[in-house]
Protein backbone atom coordinates (compact mmCIF):
# COMPACT_ATOMS: atom_id res chain seq x y z
CA UNK A 1 0.00 0.00 0.00
CA UNK A 2 3.02 2.97 1.12
CA UNK A 3 4.80 1.47 -1.80
CA UNK A 4 2.06 2.10 -4.07
CA UNK A 5 1.33 5.39 -2.95
CA UNK A 6 4.81 6.41 -3.65
CA UNK A 7 4.46 5.62 -7.23
CA UNK A 8 0.92 7.01 -7.22
CA UNK A 9 1.56 10.40 -5.41
CA UNK A 10 3.57 11.83 -8.78
CA UNK A 11 1.17 10.86 -10.71
CA UNK A 12 -1.06 12.68 -9.14
CA UNK A 13 0.67 16.02 -8.86
CA UNK A 14 1.23 15.83 -12.22
CA UNK A 15 -2.24 15.37 -13.24
CA UNK A 16 -2.79 18.71 -10.38
CA UNK A 17 -0.14 20.29 -12.55
CA UNK A 18 -1.74 19.53 -15.55
CA UNK A 19 -5.11 20.71 -14.65
CA UNK A 20 -3.73 24.13 -13.01
CA UNK A 21 -1.81 24.86 -15.96
CA UNK A 22 -4.98 23.78 -18.80
CA UNK A 23 -7.26 25.99 -16.60
CA UNK A 24 -4.60 29.26 -17.80
CA UNK A 25 -4.75 27.95 -21.16
CA UNK A 26 -7.71 29.92 -22.15
CA UNK A 27 -6.92 32.97 -20.25
CA UNK A 28 -5.57 35.86 -22.27
CA UNK A 29 -2.83 37.39 -20.39
CA UNK A 30 -3.01 40.63 -22.02
CA UNK A 31 -6.66 40.85 -20.59
CA UNK A 32 -6.13 42.98 -17.06
CA UNK A 33 -9.20 43.23 -14.52
CA UNK A 34 -10.34 46.96 -13.86
CA UNK A 35 -9.50 47.95 -10.68
CA UNK A 36 -12.65 50.84 -11.05
CA UNK A 37 -15.27 48.24 -10.96
CA UNK A 38 -18.19 49.77 -8.50
CA UNK A 39 -16.41 52.76 -8.41
CA UNK A 40 -17.88 56.33 -9.51
CA UNK A 41 -16.09 57.46 -12.63
CA UNK A 42 -13.09 59.58 -12.28
CA UNK A 43 -13.86 63.51 -12.01
CA UNK A 44 -12.18 65.39 -14.19
CA UNK A 45 -12.43 68.84 -16.25
CA UNK A 46 -11.45 68.52 -19.61
CA UNK A 47 -12.20 70.53 -22.97
CA UNK A 48 -14.41 68.60 -25.77
CA UNK A 49 -12.30 67.79 -28.82
CA UNK A 50 -15.19 70.55 -31.14
CA UNK A 51 -14.20 73.42 -28.61
CA UNK A 52 -11.44 74.15 -26.90
CA UNK A 53 -12.91 76.48 -24.69
CA UNK A 54 -15.69 74.78 -23.66
CA UNK A 55 -15.04 72.86 -20.20
CA UNK A 56 -16.71 69.29 -19.25
CA UNK A 57 -16.57 67.75 -15.74
CA UNK A 58 -17.90 64.45 -14.54
CA UNK A 59 -20.80 65.68 -13.77
CA UNK A 60 -21.86 66.47 -17.50
CA UNK A 61 -21.88 62.77 -17.92
CA UNK A 62 -25.21 60.74 -17.14
CA UNK A 63 -25.42 57.62 -16.82
CA UNK A 64 -26.60 54.85 -17.54
CA UNK A 65 -24.04 54.89 -20.71
CA UNK A 66 -20.81 53.90 -22.62
CA UNK A 67 -17.80 55.72 -22.45
CA UNK A 68 -15.67 54.53 -24.97
CA UNK A 69 -11.89 55.31 -25.52
CA UNK A 70 -11.02 56.08 -28.88
CA UNK A 71 -8.12 57.68 -31.29
CA UNK A 72 -7.13 57.97 -34.63
CA UNK A 73 -3.79 56.10 -34.24
CA UNK A 74 -5.35 53.17 -32.90
CA UNK A 75 -6.33 50.80 -35.38
CA UNK A 76 -9.26 48.89 -34.12
CA UNK A 77 -11.26 51.92 -33.15
CA UNK A 78 -11.30 52.15 -37.24
CA UNK A 79 -13.12 48.92 -37.07
CA UNK A 80 -15.03 49.39 -33.94
CA UNK A 81 -16.89 52.78 -35.67
CA UNK A 82 -19.46 51.28 -38.16
CA UNK A 83 -20.50 49.59 -34.86
CA UNK A 84 -20.62 52.20 -32.80
CA UNK A 85 -22.33 54.44 -35.46
CA UNK A 86 -25.30 51.76 -35.63
CA UNK A 87 -25.55 51.34 -31.58
CA UNK A 88 -26.16 55.30 -31.49
CA UNK A 89 -28.44 55.02 -34.07
CA UNK A 90 -30.69 52.30 -32.03
CA UNK A 91 -31.04 55.04 -29.36
CA UNK A 92 -30.10 52.15 -27.05
CA UNK A 93 -27.71 53.95 -24.88
CA UNK A 94 -25.65 56.91 -25.03
CA UNK A 95 -22.33 56.62 -25.76
CA UNK A 96 -19.45 59.35 -24.84
CA UNK A 97 -16.52 59.72 -25.93
CA UNK A 98 -12.92 59.70 -25.03
CA UNK A 99 -10.66 61.18 -27.65
CA UNK A 100 -7.03 59.62 -25.78
CA UNK A 101 -3.62 60.70 -26.14
CA UNK A 102 -4.65 62.32 -29.57
CA UNK A 103 -4.20 65.50 -31.43
CA UNK A 104 -7.37 67.78 -32.14
CA UNK A 105 -7.27 67.63 -35.93
CA UNK A 106 -6.35 64.38 -36.37
CA UNK A 107 -9.30 63.32 -34.09
CA UNK A 108 -11.69 66.22 -35.66
CA UNK A 109 -10.49 64.43 -38.42
CA UNK A 110 -11.50 61.13 -37.41
CA UNK A 111 -15.10 61.86 -36.46
CA UNK A 112 -15.80 64.02 -39.55
CA UNK A 113 -14.72 61.19 -41.80
CA UNK A 114 -16.67 58.51 -39.90
CA UNK A 115 -19.27 59.77 -38.55
CA UNK A 116 -19.69 60.85 -34.60
CA UNK A 117 -21.72 58.29 -32.51
CA UNK A 118 -20.91 60.42 -29.57
CA UNK A 119 -22.91 62.52 -27.63
CA UNK A 120 -20.09 64.44 -25.94
CA UNK A 121 -16.47 64.25 -26.80
CA UNK A 122 -14.13 64.57 -24.31
CA UNK A 123 -10.77 65.85 -25.34
CA UNK A 124 -7.91 64.03 -23.20
CA UNK A 125 -4.50 64.99 -24.80
CA UNK A 126 -2.36 64.51 -22.29
CA UNK A 127 -3.91 60.91 -21.69
CA UNK A 128 -4.21 61.76 -17.87
CA UNK A 129 -8.05 61.30 -17.83
CA UNK A 130 -7.08 57.58 -19.28
CA UNK A 131 -5.04 56.78 -16.61
CA UNK A 132 -7.40 57.68 -14.22
CA UNK A 133 -9.88 55.23 -15.41
CA UNK A 134 -6.93 52.68 -16.05
CA UNK A 135 -6.48 52.63 -19.76
CA UNK A 136 -4.13 50.17 -20.91
CA UNK A 137 -4.98 50.34 -24.54
CA UNK A 138 -7.76 51.76 -26.97
CA UNK A 139 -10.44 50.99 -27.89
CA UNK A 140 -12.00 50.18 -24.24
CA UNK A 141 -15.59 50.78 -23.11
CA UNK A 142 -16.47 51.48 -19.55
CA UNK A 143 -20.46 50.87 -18.88
CA UNK A 144 -21.45 53.13 -16.08
CA UNK A 145 -24.73 52.57 -14.59
CA UNK A 146 -27.63 55.62 -13.45
CA UNK A 147 -25.59 56.67 -10.42
CA UNK A 148 -22.09 57.02 -12.79
CA UNK A 149 -20.43 54.13 -11.46
CA UNK A 150 -18.69 52.08 -13.56
CA UNK A 151 -20.02 48.75 -13.54
CA UNK A 152 -17.88 46.93 -16.29
CA UNK A 153 -15.06 47.47 -18.97
CA UNK A 154 -14.55 45.93 -22.10
CA UNK A 155 -11.18 45.99 -23.80
CA UNK A 156 -11.06 45.67 -27.50
CA UNK A 157 -14.08 46.21 -30.34
CA UNK A 158 -17.18 46.34 -29.08
CA UNK A 159 -19.70 44.91 -31.74
CA UNK A 160 -23.45 43.32 -32.01
CA UNK A 161 -22.09 40.13 -30.14
CA UNK A 162 -20.11 41.92 -27.30
CA UNK A 163 -23.47 44.51 -26.75
CA UNK A 164 -26.22 42.01 -26.95
CA UNK A 165 -24.38 39.25 -25.15
CA UNK A 166 -22.06 41.01 -22.26
CA UNK A 167 -22.77 44.51 -22.34
CA UNK A 168 -26.48 44.81 -22.21
CA UNK A 169 -27.29 42.41 -19.80
CA UNK A 170 -24.87 44.04 -17.96
CA UNK A 171 -26.17 48.11 -17.57
CA UNK A 172 -30.11 46.98 -18.74
CA UNK A 173 -30.28 43.73 -16.56
CA UNK A 174 -34.13 44.12 -16.27
CA UNK A 175 -34.87 44.23 -19.81
CA UNK A 176 -32.50 41.01 -20.44
CA UNK A 177 -34.79 39.06 -18.33
CA UNK A 178 -31.92 38.21 -15.54
CA UNK B 1 41.60 39.29 -37.56
CA UNK B 2 40.13 39.22 -34.00
CA UNK B 3 40.87 42.92 -34.60
CA UNK B 4 38.92 43.42 -37.83
CA UNK B 5 36.10 41.77 -35.78
CA UNK B 6 36.21 44.23 -33.21
CA UNK B 7 36.18 47.36 -35.56
CA UNK B 8 33.39 46.06 -37.46
CA UNK B 9 31.59 45.48 -34.71
CA UNK B 10 31.91 48.31 -32.84
CA UNK B 11 31.54 50.56 -36.28
CA UNK B 12 28.29 48.58 -36.21
CA UNK B 13 26.95 49.10 -32.77
CA UNK B 14 28.02 52.75 -33.28
CA UNK B 15 26.02 53.49 -35.95
CA UNK B 16 23.04 52.23 -33.86
CA UNK B 17 23.75 54.44 -31.41
CA UNK B 18 22.07 57.62 -32.33
CA UNK B 19 18.57 56.18 -32.92
CA UNK B 20 19.00 54.46 -29.58
CA UNK B 21 19.76 57.84 -28.40
CA UNK B 22 16.54 59.08 -30.00
CA UNK B 23 14.22 56.85 -28.28
CA UNK B 24 15.52 57.58 -24.82
CA UNK B 25 13.62 60.21 -22.58
CA UNK B 26 15.77 62.14 -20.10
CA UNK B 27 14.67 63.12 -16.65
CA UNK B 28 16.57 65.37 -14.81
CA UNK B 29 16.65 65.17 -10.88
CA UNK B 30 17.94 68.16 -9.03
CA UNK B 31 18.66 65.85 -5.80
CA UNK B 32 20.08 62.25 -6.20
CA UNK B 33 18.20 60.64 -3.75
CA UNK B 34 14.65 61.54 -5.81
CA UNK B 35 16.38 59.84 -9.11
CA UNK B 36 17.67 56.82 -7.38
CA UNK B 37 13.77 56.26 -5.98
CA UNK B 38 12.64 57.02 -9.84
CA UNK B 39 15.29 54.83 -11.19
CA UNK B 40 13.96 51.91 -8.47
CA UNK B 41 10.29 52.42 -8.58
CA UNK B 42 10.52 52.45 -12.49
CA UNK B 43 12.37 48.90 -12.53
CA UNK B 44 9.98 47.36 -10.14
CA UNK B 45 6.58 48.63 -11.94
CA UNK B 46 5.63 46.91 -14.86
CA UNK B 47 4.20 48.45 -18.58
CA UNK B 48 0.45 47.40 -18.57
CA UNK B 49 0.83 47.45 -21.92
CA UNK B 50 3.45 45.05 -22.31
CA UNK B 51 3.72 41.64 -20.91
CA UNK B 52 6.89 41.25 -19.31
CA UNK B 53 8.57 45.33 -19.45
CA UNK B 54 9.42 46.87 -17.11
CA UNK B 55 8.51 51.08 -17.11
CA UNK B 56 12.14 51.31 -17.40
CA UNK B 57 12.53 49.37 -20.39
CA UNK B 58 9.78 50.28 -22.22
CA UNK B 59 8.99 53.41 -24.64
CA UNK B 60 5.12 52.90 -24.98
CA UNK B 61 3.24 55.90 -24.97
CA UNK B 62 1.63 54.89 -21.54
CA UNK B 63 4.89 53.55 -20.00
CA UNK B 64 6.05 57.67 -21.00
CA UNK B 65 2.75 58.74 -19.04
CA UNK B 66 3.33 56.86 -16.37
CA UNK B 67 7.14 57.79 -15.71
CA UNK B 68 5.97 61.38 -15.92
CA UNK B 69 3.73 61.03 -13.08
CA UNK B 70 5.80 59.22 -11.31
CA UNK B 71 8.55 61.92 -11.51
CA UNK B 72 6.00 64.50 -10.86
CA UNK B 73 4.97 62.67 -8.12
CA UNK B 74 8.34 62.16 -6.73
CA UNK B 75 8.92 66.51 -7.44
CA UNK B 76 5.32 67.03 -4.97
CA UNK B 77 6.62 64.95 -2.02
CA UNK B 78 4.96 61.78 -2.63
CA UNK B 79 6.47 58.51 -0.73
CA UNK B 80 7.09 56.07 -2.66
CA UNK B 81 4.46 53.72 -1.28
CA UNK B 82 1.66 56.30 -2.32
CA UNK B 83 2.92 56.54 -5.83
CA UNK B 84 2.93 52.15 -6.08
CA UNK B 85 -0.33 53.01 -4.12
CA UNK B 86 -1.88 55.12 -6.62
CA UNK B 87 -0.62 52.52 -9.72
CA UNK B 88 -2.21 50.09 -8.23
CA UNK B 89 -5.27 51.87 -7.84
CA UNK B 90 -5.86 52.36 -11.70
CA UNK B 91 -4.12 49.15 -13.08
CA UNK B 92 -4.23 46.21 -10.18
CA UNK B 93 -1.24 44.51 -9.46
CA UNK B 94 -0.12 43.97 -12.37
CA UNK B 95 1.47 46.89 -12.16
CA UNK B 96 3.77 45.89 -9.38
CA UNK B 97 6.49 42.80 -10.33
CA UNK B 98 6.06 41.63 -6.51
CA UNK B 99 3.09 39.87 -6.51
CA UNK B 100 1.26 40.62 -2.42
CA UNK B 101 -0.10 38.25 -0.32
CA UNK B 102 -3.79 37.56 -0.74
CA UNK B 103 -6.17 34.08 -1.16
CA UNK B 104 -5.69 34.32 -4.88
CA UNK B 105 -1.28 34.36 -4.85
CA UNK B 106 -1.25 32.42 -1.37
CA UNK B 107 -0.42 29.21 -3.72
CA UNK B 108 2.55 31.48 -6.06
CA UNK B 109 3.64 32.38 -2.76
CA UNK B 110 3.89 29.30 -0.64
CA UNK B 111 3.21 26.36 -3.40
CA UNK B 112 7.40 26.32 -3.75
CA UNK B 113 7.57 25.53 -0.09
CA UNK B 114 5.01 23.12 -0.05
CA UNK B 115 6.53 21.04 -2.63
CA UNK B 116 9.77 21.19 -0.56
CA UNK B 117 7.98 19.87 2.23
CA UNK B 118 6.08 17.26 0.72
CA UNK B 119 8.66 16.12 -1.69
CA UNK B 120 11.29 15.86 1.63
CA UNK B 121 8.42 13.35 3.41
CA UNK B 122 7.99 11.10 0.60
CA UNK B 123 12.03 11.22 0.09
CA UNK B 124 12.78 10.57 3.81
CA UNK B 125 9.76 7.67 3.41
CA UNK B 126 11.16 6.60 1.02
CA UNK B 127 14.69 6.08 2.70
CA UNK B 128 13.16 4.56 5.81
CA UNK B 129 11.30 1.84 3.98
CA UNK B 130 14.77 0.69 2.06
CA UNK B 131 15.87 0.40 5.16
CA UNK B 132 13.56 -0.79 7.02
CA UNK B 133 13.17 -3.95 3.88
CA UNK B 134 16.52 -4.34 4.39
CA UNK B 135 16.51 -5.39 7.99
CA UNK B 136 13.57 -8.13 6.74
CA UNK B 137 16.36 -9.76 3.93
CA UNK B 138 18.66 -10.13 7.02
CA UNK B 139 15.90 -11.58 9.60
CA UNK B 140 14.70 -13.94 5.91
CA UNK B 141 18.47 -14.66 5.66
CA UNK B 142 18.82 -15.69 9.39
CA UNK B 143 15.39 -17.57 9.30
CA UNK B 144 16.41 -19.16 6.14
CA UNK B 145 19.82 -20.64 7.83
CA UNK B 146 17.64 -21.52 10.86
CA UNK B 147 15.55 -23.50 9.12
CA UNK B 148 18.56 -25.52 7.04
CA UNK B 149 20.07 -25.98 10.23
CA UNK B 150 16.43 -27.36 11.47
CA UNK B 151 16.19 -29.34 8.31
CA UNK B 152 19.68 -30.79 8.48
CA UNK B 153 19.15 -31.21 12.52
CA UNK B 154 16.13 -33.33 11.49
CA UNK B 155 17.90 -35.21 8.44
CA UNK B 156 20.02 -36.30 10.85
CA UNK B 157 24.08 -35.68 11.66
CA UNK B 158 24.99 -38.14 8.65
CA UNK B 159 27.69 -35.16 8.07
CA UNK B 160 28.73 -33.50 11.12
CA UNK B 161 31.60 -31.80 9.97
CA UNK B 162 29.04 -29.84 7.27
CA UNK B 163 26.66 -28.61 10.00
CA UNK B 164 29.56 -27.32 11.81
CA UNK B 165 31.07 -25.30 8.74
CA UNK B 166 27.49 -23.65 8.40
CA UNK B 167 27.06 -22.92 11.92
CA UNK B 168 30.61 -20.70 11.79
CA UNK B 169 29.21 -19.39 8.57
CA UNK B 170 25.84 -18.44 10.56
CA UNK B 171 27.97 -16.79 13.62
CA UNK B 172 29.85 -14.99 10.43
CA UNK B 173 26.47 -13.31 9.08
CA UNK B 174 25.20 -12.78 12.20
CA UNK B 175 27.73 -10.71 13.58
Amino acid sequence: MNKKLIFIAPLILFILMVGMLFTGLGKDPTMLESQMIGKAIPEFNLPTLYEPNKIITHDDIKGPALINVFASWCPSCYTEHPYLMQLQQSGEVPIYGLNYKDTRPKGLKFVNDLGDPYTTIIFDERGRLGIEFGVYGAPETYVIDANNRIVYRHVGVVSDIVWQETIKPIIYPEESGQ
Amino acid sequence: MKILIQTVMLTFMLSLLPQTQAEIIFYNFDDPVKEERFNKLISVLRCPKCQNNNLADSNSPLSVDLKDIIYEQIHAGKSDAEIVDFLKERYGDFIHYKPPMNSSTILLWFGPFLILVISAFFILRYLRMTKASDTVVDETEAEHMAKIQAWQAEVGDSDNTDTQVQDSTLGDNNR
